[in-house]
């Protein structure tokens, strides 16, 4: 019997009350928003709910939305797949655009940890309580975030290009 | 010795000649040597990498020319080619394999990226492999084909072959070299 995504809804209404709110059903993924203060303990009820069996932390990422409302300018989104009725949801915790800050999801999964990472090498996000929360990908020297959209795409270390033809203003790393 | 005019010899150097013997400066003949025995060290890492492969196979045959040895070890290495994209994160590791091989080395950037980059114009690329190491031979070409790669390799010869060798202890080579930070 698939689970269904009302169900979903009602279980987790009933339980974090006002902490959950915009649920949406985007394509074929079921999307709602958690406040970031509840985020632990809305993933840990998913994964161990006996009939929401969310079971697999699917990814963790990071998006920027420079030009929001101050409390809402960073985006951690998780995806989490129950493999049982393979069911997959998605949910976003918006944080403050000064400080950055959410609990780790490395509590319930161990695979957290790299994207949690991942997540902090790009969008500098911290994740509190993370074991080991430094670079993954880019170099350890790096002191940009270079996802985020103050910091351009471009090196500046290029010396075969024009500047004032590809808009290149500051060196990133 | 085989009288087929398929083969081609490697021509004398300027010398004086007479009855069984031959004078010549040291210099052009450890050039000569140096030149016909270079042995490959190749650091692939993308899509030049694969063109290089077709370069070292029997249809282009990179060992006409005296590379006949994939050094896989820096240290028996005499020329370091540098094939594809060179990450940021990657630098230290390119410049230790530089470092750890013996003089006289030499380097060829193949390829747009290990040259300027290439395409690859942001944050997590190095710009050109120039950057952390001293460079010989630029080969153009994203990628470059078999024969770029041959002629890049015989360009890198001319050098070799005209390098004094004294070169490698001049004031100048040390400031190269200090100049990168490498000693």
């Amino acid at each position: 019997m698939a689970l269904e995504t009302t169900v979903i809804q009602d279980k987790l209404t009933d339980k974090f009350g006002g902490n959950v709110n915009g649920f949406i059903q985007i394509k074929d993924i079921f999307t709602f928003e958690v406040a970031p203060d509840a985020m632990s303990e809305v993933m840990g009820y998913l994964k161990n709910d006996p009939l929401l069996r969310f079971n697999f932390l699917t990814d963790v990422c990071g998006v920027h939305y420079p030009d929001s409302e101050k409390d809402r300018q960073f985006a951690v989104v998780y995806h989490m797949h129950n493999w049982y009725d393979n069911v997959r949801i998605r949910f976003k915790c918006f944080l403050n655009g000064d400080t950055p800050e959410i609990a780790t999801a490395t509590d319930h999964f161990l695979s957290a940890n790299w994207q949690e990472r991942e997540t902090y090498d790009f969008f500098g996000i911290i994740f509190k309580g993370h074991p080991q929360l430094k670079r993954i990908l880019n170099m350890d020297e790096m002191t940009s975030f270079p996802m985020r959209k103050e910091f351009p795409m471009e090196d500046g270390g290029r010396t075969d290009k024009d500047d004032r033809f590809f808009g290149r203003t500051q060196d990133n790393c | 010795m085989s009288n087929s005019s398929d083969i081609k010899m490697a021509d004398a150097p300027e010398g004086y000649s007479g009855e069984g013997f031959f004078a010549t400066k040291l210099d052009t003949v450890v050039g000569m040597a140096r030149a016909n025995s270079l042995w490959p060290l190749p650091f692939a890492t993308s899509c030049c990498g694969i063109e290089f492969m077709a370069t070292m196979a029997s249809h282009y045959d990179l060992a006409r020319f005296g590379s006949e040895r994939m050094s896989f070890s820096p240290r028996q290495a005499d020329m370091l080619l540098v094939m594809g994209t060179i990450a940021k994160k990657m630098a230290p590791i390119l410049r230790q394999v530089y470092e750890q091989m013996a003089e006289p080395r030499w380097v060829i950037a193949v390829g747009a990226c290990a040259s300027s980059g290439g395409i690859f114009d942001t944050y997590s690329v190095l710009q050109g492999i120039d950057k952390v190491i001293p460079v010989d031979v630029y080969v153009p070409g994203c990628p470059p084909r078999p024969e770029q790669i041959l002629d890049g390799i015989m360009k890198l010869q001319d050098i070799v072959r005209s390098e004094s060798v004294r070169r490698r202890s001049s004031e100048e080579y040390k400031e190269l070299l200090a100049s990168y930070n490498i000693s």
